[in-house]
């Protein structure tokens, strides 16, 4: 089953790509015309007088869109005054609350748009009526987000163009400016610390420690426009994006059911949600790290299962590791490890499996992988052994070679004795 | 029948060569016996090993491929797909080492008997030149693995020619094929160690042989001092020559047993944008050299340390070279002899470098 | 007397001479002997005839050290990629189902040309040339570009 979900991620990204073939002219050159005979752009720049974000770069300012499409009033006259006239339409700074509609009125019509990026979505406004921002937008709450908090109002990127505030690497540096000021946020009652948290998890440290865009950031999880806290029964799916067969192995095992009836979170439950830490072994079992013994207890079966997982994955570790021990050593003294090497990567192949397979929580299922694997790597440790047995024999050969070279020179020296007597 | 079939074999040669004066050079060559006579088989010894390298290296030669993308792929190859690869790169590599050891025996003992002296200072100037070559040889075959060490310790001791004034940075350009260690510097080392220097190594050493021949054995003076009829000779042909071949038996024997329990290892692939691993150090007869001029101090006086370390020993190798034209004699009534003094010096501080690089770490 | 102990002497050193020069020649002449995989890096191996080859298949070749994956499409082309996946190095499968390769360990996809389309692989799979010369395919690393 191919959801739409699942290829959304990679849609996004091939989407972006080709916003920077097709779209390549808006953002590739960075000195723009400046809109000819626009009188506010060329007063303003002449006064120095510009908002504090003004970049010339903006992509709406490279297409025509100069001040007046924001701010109304007539751009043809050079007198301020007369610029800003009644019945020019000027509305100066545009309030909070307008904004939305201001940037909807060309950004949700999609034949408007079709002539700029044909392959935008015009849904951003909609979708961000349903966001909490959104909602809040609407009682009034002017603390809120809108469009310009996180796109800024003057200096508009693409979101594929890396200055853009909205690019991946840059998005949790956008988010935290309100999400981490705990003063600011005092109001809503949600933690400030998400984004630590995120720096610190495996996702956070590809994407901001080695700026792996493919690692997601907060809108992948959360949604772009429609920015909601994912719900318990979204939550398999928005991790499922990416990790396609734990998410599924969670659905179909039989910890699904109950997790939702008890409205618990289902990856995030061990996992945690902003910290995402990267995965050992030993979360399963019930030694140090556990993360079954959050739930269970002592003479449960699943306490069983939990120990009989975990001690499948360590002995195929256990295996692989000293097969790979020994193909070192026959490395070192140089014989040929290339059929250990396939087979040794093959029992690394059942591990990564069988560690997905932990989300079935089925020891059966997990030990059969598990027993592969280790079949796998001890056919590599006998392969290991037989080479390094091999090098053994060399001094068989050696011994060999050493009796016809003792003899030679036993029967030399005999031979040298009786010459020098002569 | 078979007497018959060899002398009229002899008869038909010797028809075309006149072999008789050979023959009788032959029979009467002869080699005094004395106490000091052990050093007469350390060249013999270096000369064995060398038809061993030129053997080896001649069958490494059906498999490896120089260049950076085959030449630590084909010496793996050679350790663990070809048969008895194993064996014959690690005995090349072992006789390469023993190689070295014998030839610095060789030239000390003789150094220390006197023998380079009138009418034999063209043999050792041409002994001393073949002990640069095979350390020149050393130096190419090192790379030719194309391993992580041996990459970082050419770029070193190439480094250490750029040092010298004028001609320093051109010969450094040369000796890598452009201005860092690349695939070029591989290609290179590879036609020095496969064909320049063995060629040249050969011309000399024929040369070195012919003069010993021409010459007969050094004999040391306090045997020479001894009336003829307390000196003793054995015949070179067979009794010396069967001695040898003992000799080297042993030798080979020993590589074989190195070579199968001590094999040459294979390294980590080089990989010129990775920062240098620790532990790069030369292959250790240079190591007297590199430690030396690690001690010197950045600056002496107002000439650069590394340049002071490099005309350090360029005036050493020529005033070697030369010692047969200015050796001290001693002053009768002396018990040491000075010449014994600077042989000493020479030996014990090639020692004591060679086992601070060793023991003191190289940082 | 003495002329028994030479001949006696001479037999040893004649036997001990041929012994050694066996040990000498046997791994000489094994060592000649050309080895297993003809030469250390591999730059193109036979992966049998193209006619045995069904169409929408694919199956594992063994390039040296590289499991590359052999792919024939429904349209009859033949393709070849690095067949480890570039998430954490499982070894991919041709599904006919979906004409996509595919990697069983997280669900990765990767279309026809190698491309990741779906699921944790972050790049594509490097491509291998495959040709067809007289009925026999022949994987090949692709020849670096200028």
């Amino acid at each position: 089953m191919m959801t739409a979900l699942r290829y959304g991620y990679r849609a996004l990204c091939w989407g972006a790509a080709w916003c920077l073939c097709l779209g390549g002219g808006a953002f590739a050159q960075d000195a723009p015309p400046m809109p000819e005979g626009d009188q506010c752009v060329a007063c303003h720049l002449d006064l120095e007088e510009l908002p504090e974000d003004f970049q010339t770069y903006d992509v709406h300012l490279k297409q025509g869109l100069s001040c007046v499409g924001c701010h109304g009033g007539d751009a043809t006259t050079d007198d301020m005054d007369e610029a800003k006239a009644p019945g020019t339409g000027f509305v100066g700074v545009p309030a909070r609350t307008d904004t939305p509609r201001l940037c909807g009125a060309c950004h949700s019509n999609p034949s408007f748009m079709h002539d700029f990026q044909p392959r935008i979505h015009t849904d951003q406004v909609e979708q961000y009526f349903i966001s909490v921002h959104g909602q809040k937008l609407k009682e009034g709450d002017l603390k809120v987000a809108e469009c310009t908090s996180c796109h800024t109002a003057h200096a508009i990127l693409p979101a594929a163009d890396a200055r853009s505030t909205v690019y991946p690497l840059n998005v949790p540096a956008t988010c935290k400016t309100c999400h981490g000021d705990a003063a600011y946020m005092a109001d809503y009652g949600i933690r400030t610390s998400q984004f630590d948290a995120f720096a610190e998890s495996v996702h956070g440290k590809a994407l901001l420690e080695e700026h792996d865009v493919g690692a997601p950031a907060c809108n992948d999880c959360h949604g772009n426009h429609g920015a909601l806290p994912p719900g318990v029964a979204s939550l398999n799916q928005v991790c499922g994006t990416c990790h396609v067969n734990n998410a599924q192995y969670f659905a179909e095992s039989a910890m699904a059911e109950p997790f939702e009836d008890i409205e618990l979170h289902a990856c995030i439950e061990c996992h945690g949600a902003h910290d995402v830490r990267k995965t050992f072994d030993a979360m399963t079992g019930v030694g140090e790290g556990s993360v079954c013994l959050d739930c269970h207890d002592e003479g449960e079966d699943a306490y069983e299962a939990a120990q009989e997982i975990y001690a499948h994955l360590a002995g195929l570790v256990a295996a692989y590791d000293s097969a790979a021990a020994q193909q070192r050593e026959v490395v070192r003294v140089g014989m040929d490890d290339m059929d250990i090497a396939y087979l040794l990567k093959d029992a690394h192949q059942s591990l990564i499996q069988a560690r997905t397979l932990v989300h079935t929580f089925d020891p059966e299922k997990v030990g059969a992988r598990t027993d592969e694997g280790v079949a796998k790597a001890r056919e590599a440790l006998a392969l290991s052994l037989a080479q390094i047995k091999e090098f053994g024999t060399r001094r068989i050969g050696f011994g060999l070679a050493t009796l016809f070279i003792t003899l030679l020179a036993i029967g030399l020296y005999l031979k040298i004795r009786e010459i020098d007597k002569r | 029948m078979a007497a018959r079939a060899r002398s009229k074999l002899y008869a038909w040669l010797h028809e075309r060569f006149d072999l008789d004066p050979l023959l009788t050079y032959m029979r009467h060559k002869r080699v005094p016996v004395h106490r000091q006579m052990v050093w007469y088989y350390l060249g013999g010894v270096t000369l064995f090993l060398f038809a061993v390298q030129i053997f080896t290296g001649i069958l490494l030669l059906f498999y490896y491929q120089p260049g950076v993308d085959s030449g630590h792929e084909s010496v793996r190859f050679i350790m663990d797909q070809v048969s008895f690869g194993w064996l014959f790169r690690s005995v090349h590599s072992w006789a390469a080492n023993l190689m070295v050891f014998f030839a610095f025996l060789h030239m000390f003992s003789t150094f220390f008997t006197r023998a380079y002296r009138k009418p034999r200072e063209l043999t050792w100037m041409s002994g001393f030149v073949l002990l640069l070559l095979v350390m020149g040889l050393g130096f190419s075959g090192y790379l030719l693995p194309w391993d992580e060490l041996a990459f970082f310790a050419t770029k070193v001791g190439t480094d250490i020619v750029g040092v010298v004034p004028l001609v320093g940075e051109p010969l450094k350009e040369l000796l890598r094929g452009g201005p860092d260690v690349s695939g070029a510097t591989l290609s290179r080392f590879y036609a020095f160690h496969v064909a320049l220097l063995p060629a040249i190594f050969t011309i000399i050493l024929v040369l070195h042989l012919l003069f010993v021949q021409r010459q007969g054995m050094h004999v040391p003076e306090a045997v020479a001092k001894l009336p003829p009829s307390e000196r003793k000779e054995i015949p070179f042909f067979p009794n010396f020559l069967l001695k040898d071949a003992l000799l080297w038996l042993v030798v080979l024997n020993v590589l074989l047993y190195l070579a199968v329990f001590w094999p040459a290892e294979v390294g980590l692939k080089a990989d010129p944008f990775s920062p240098a691993p620790e532990g790069i150090r030369p292959e250790w007869y240079f190591v007297f050299m590199f430690q030396t001029l690690k001690l010197i101090p950045g600056h002496v006086v107002f000439i650069e340390g590394e340049l002071l370390g490099v005309l350090f020993f360029a005036v050493i190798t020529v005033a070697w070279l030369l010692v047969p034209f200015w050796e001290i004699k001693a002053r009768p009534g002396r018990k040491v002899r000075p010449m014994v003094i600077v042989g000493v010096i020479a030996l014990v501080y090639i020692v004591i470098m060679t086992a601070a690089g060793y023991l003191g770490g190289l940082e | 007397m003495a002329e028994t102990r030479r001949k006696f002497l001479n037999v040893l050193i004649g036997g001990a001479l041929l012994g050694w020069l066996g040990s000498v020649l046997y791994p000489v002449l094994s060592f000649l002997r050309p080895p297993r995989l003809a030469e250390a890096n591999v730059n193109s191996v036979k992966a049998g005839l193209a006619s045995d080859f069904a169409v929408n298949s694919g199956q594992i070749v063994k390039f040296g050290r590289t499991p590359v994956m052999l792919i024939r499409t429904d349209t009859g082309e033949f393709r070849a990629f690095e067949a480890t996946c570039t998430h954490l190095d499982c070894i991919v499968q041709y599904r006919s189902d979906l004409k996509h390769l595919w990697c069983a360990c997280h669900n990765g996809h990767y279309d026809l040309q190698g491309r990741n389309i779906s699921g944790p692989p972050p790049r594509p799979l490097a491509p291998f040339t495959v040709n067809v010369v007289n009925d026999e395919i022949i994987v090949s690393k692709p020849q670096p570009v200028g």
